[in-house]
């Protein structure tokens, strides 16, 4: 997983091709370092996707750049252009995973 | 073999981990089932200045993270899992979750709730959006911008306060006259010294607007009914909770906002099965009655464990025919009745065996099979796990009729 923030973000994510998921989180956020473990896991098992993280404190104008104003939010990248996302609190792992799936078909 | 543990406390909330935690220490195998961390809703309040002994600077994952070490520490131990559904008719109960099943000989329920949505238009759009239930978990991405808090309890008043660190105004919609919140007093009267936040009295909130991200709530005065676009960027929404019961057995008594009714040992209508902490029917919840609750639990827990273990050694599953001598050791002349009971079970003890229950201690000869204080001293004789006869005056006669039997 790299660990992306507001300098390096328009390289990592925007000019990406193929997918790429990002993980907002925060550090006060319980339930975003709950599922974190859990998005770690499913990295190796994708490899076709790039994942990366971005700690929305210190990103705070990035989060709001990209929509996100509630954490956890999961959001998936297609060549640089956001398709698709999940947001609030009942996130489940078994969710994040269904849409990986998906995005490797 | 499959493992049985004495104790299964379901959720990781305050209840669920003081349940655990006198569980443990009374030496009951006792495991938590939680889905995630454990913690519950305390873990998404930041500040937590009001569990005894533990005042300012104390955090609300703080605080929960050390219950669950405590717990942890006296042997009980944290599966990780999600509740899927419950038997608690069987002995030992079984409780399925996602990855496995397991079985206890007491349940103690204690799964919270969660908050309670609004249910207006762009609410659930908006969710994540700047539709938030979580200040702890979402305030510092509101720094310079403006939010609404809804509501005027103790929750919306009190992370209203915690808001106001990072957003430029706070605007707090309550649904009742200027001057009047559900709050209590003292956070009252700290928000009302803030200058970031401003009150919106009367109002109650009739949708959510916004594209992308919030854009504004549309307000409506009750007392005018007047409508109003009201620009925000954030809405926090505090109304209150509610219990997660949907795989509570449907037989359990709920009271008629949906909220398990108990005892004041926490037991519910079916044996074993006991309820703590948010999800209880109860006057107050708070982290310090959720831990106050699942204590009870446990106790009660455990002396229901014991009982039921002790009754089925030594009267549900005797070879030979069990005389039951239910008896108040307050009452001298039950007590010496008793006496003659002994004395009529040692001269026939090769036939006959004695149990004698303190029937105003035991709870399961009350439960089971309806003994109450005004019948002692009473006798039963018990043969295969069945009660054979009664003998409500017990002396030389009735019990020499016992022999014929």
């Amino acid at each position: 997983m790299i660990a992306v923030n507001k300098d390096n973000f328009d390289n990592e994510v925007l000019g990406a091709s193929g997918i790429v998921m990002v993980d907002w989180w925060g550090p006060k956020c319980e339930r975003c370092l709950e599922l974190m473990p859990h998005v770690e896991d499913l990295a190796p098992k994708y490899p076709q996707i790039k994942f990366c993280s971005v700690d929305t404190s210190g990103n705070r104008r990035l989060a709001i750049s990209q929509k996100v104003l509630g954490l956890p939010a999961i959001l998936f990248y297609k060549d640089g252009q956001k398709i698709d996302e999940l947001s609030g609190q009942e996130i489940a792992p078994e969710d994040i995973e269904a849409k990986l799936k998906q995005y490797v078909e | 073999m499959e493992t049985i543990y004495d104790l299964l406390v379901l959720g990781g909330g305050p209840a669920g981990l003081a349940a655990a935690m006198y569980g443990a220490r009374a030496r009951m195998h006792t495991a938590i089932i939680e889905k995630g961390r454990p913690g519950g809703q305390a873990a998404t309040t930041e500040e937590l200045e009001n569990y005894p002994g533990f005042g300012r600077g104390t955090t609300g994952p703080g605080l929960t993270q050390a219950m669950a070490e405590h717990a942890q520490s006296f042997g009980a131990e944290l599966i990780k899992d999600s509740i899927v559904s419950l038997d608690v008719k069987s002995f030992p109960k079984k409780v399925t979750g996602k990855k496995g099943e397991y079985l206890g000989k007491a349940l103690v329920y204690a799964l919270g709730a969660e908050p309670r949505m609004l249910m207006v238009p762009g609410e659930g759009k908006l969710r994540g959006k700047g539709v938030s239930y979580c200040a702890t978990c979402d305030a510092d991405l509101f720094e310079e911008l403006e939010v609404a808090v809804v509501g005027s309890g103790d929750a919306a008043i009190e992370e209203a306060e915690y808001l106001s660190k990072f957003a430029d105004q706070v605007s707090i919609i309550v649904i009742h006259e200027e001057g009047k919140v559900d709050a209590n007093q003292v956070s009252f009267e700290r928000a009302q010294q803030n200058p970031k936040i401003k009150w919106v009295w009367n109002s109650i909130v009739k949708s959510v607007n916004g594209d992308e991200l919030v854009e504004s709530i549309t307000l409506k005065n009750i007392q005018t009914g007047e409508e109003s676009d009201y620009p925000v960027n954030g809405v926090f929404i505090f109304i209150g909770t509610v219990p997660l019961t949907d795989i509570f057995p449907a037989e359990v008594q709920l009271n008629p906002q949906g909220y398990i009714i108990t005892d004041e040992k926490m037991a519910t209508s079916l044996e074993g099965l006991f309820a703590a902490g948010d999800v209880r029917a109860k006057y107050l919840r708070q982290v310090v009655t959720a831990a106050s609750d699942g204590a009870i639990a446990a106790v009660a827990a455990e002396k229901y464990v014991h009982e039921t273990e002790l009754w089925k050694n030594q009267v549900i599953e005797a070879k030979k025919p069990v005389l039951v001598a239910y008896y108040n050791p307050a009452d001298m002349s039950g007590t010496e009745k008793i006496g003659i009971v002994d004395r009529f079970v040692r001269a026939n003890q090769e036939r006959f065996s004695l149990v004698k229950v303190d029937a105003t201690r035991n709870e399961l000869v009350g439960r089971r099979y309806h003994i109450t204080p005004d019948q002692l001293p009473k006798l039963h004789v018990f043969m295969n796990g069945e009660i054979k006869q009664e003998v409500a005056e017990i002396n030389e006669e009735s019990l020499n009729a016992i022999k014929n039997m």
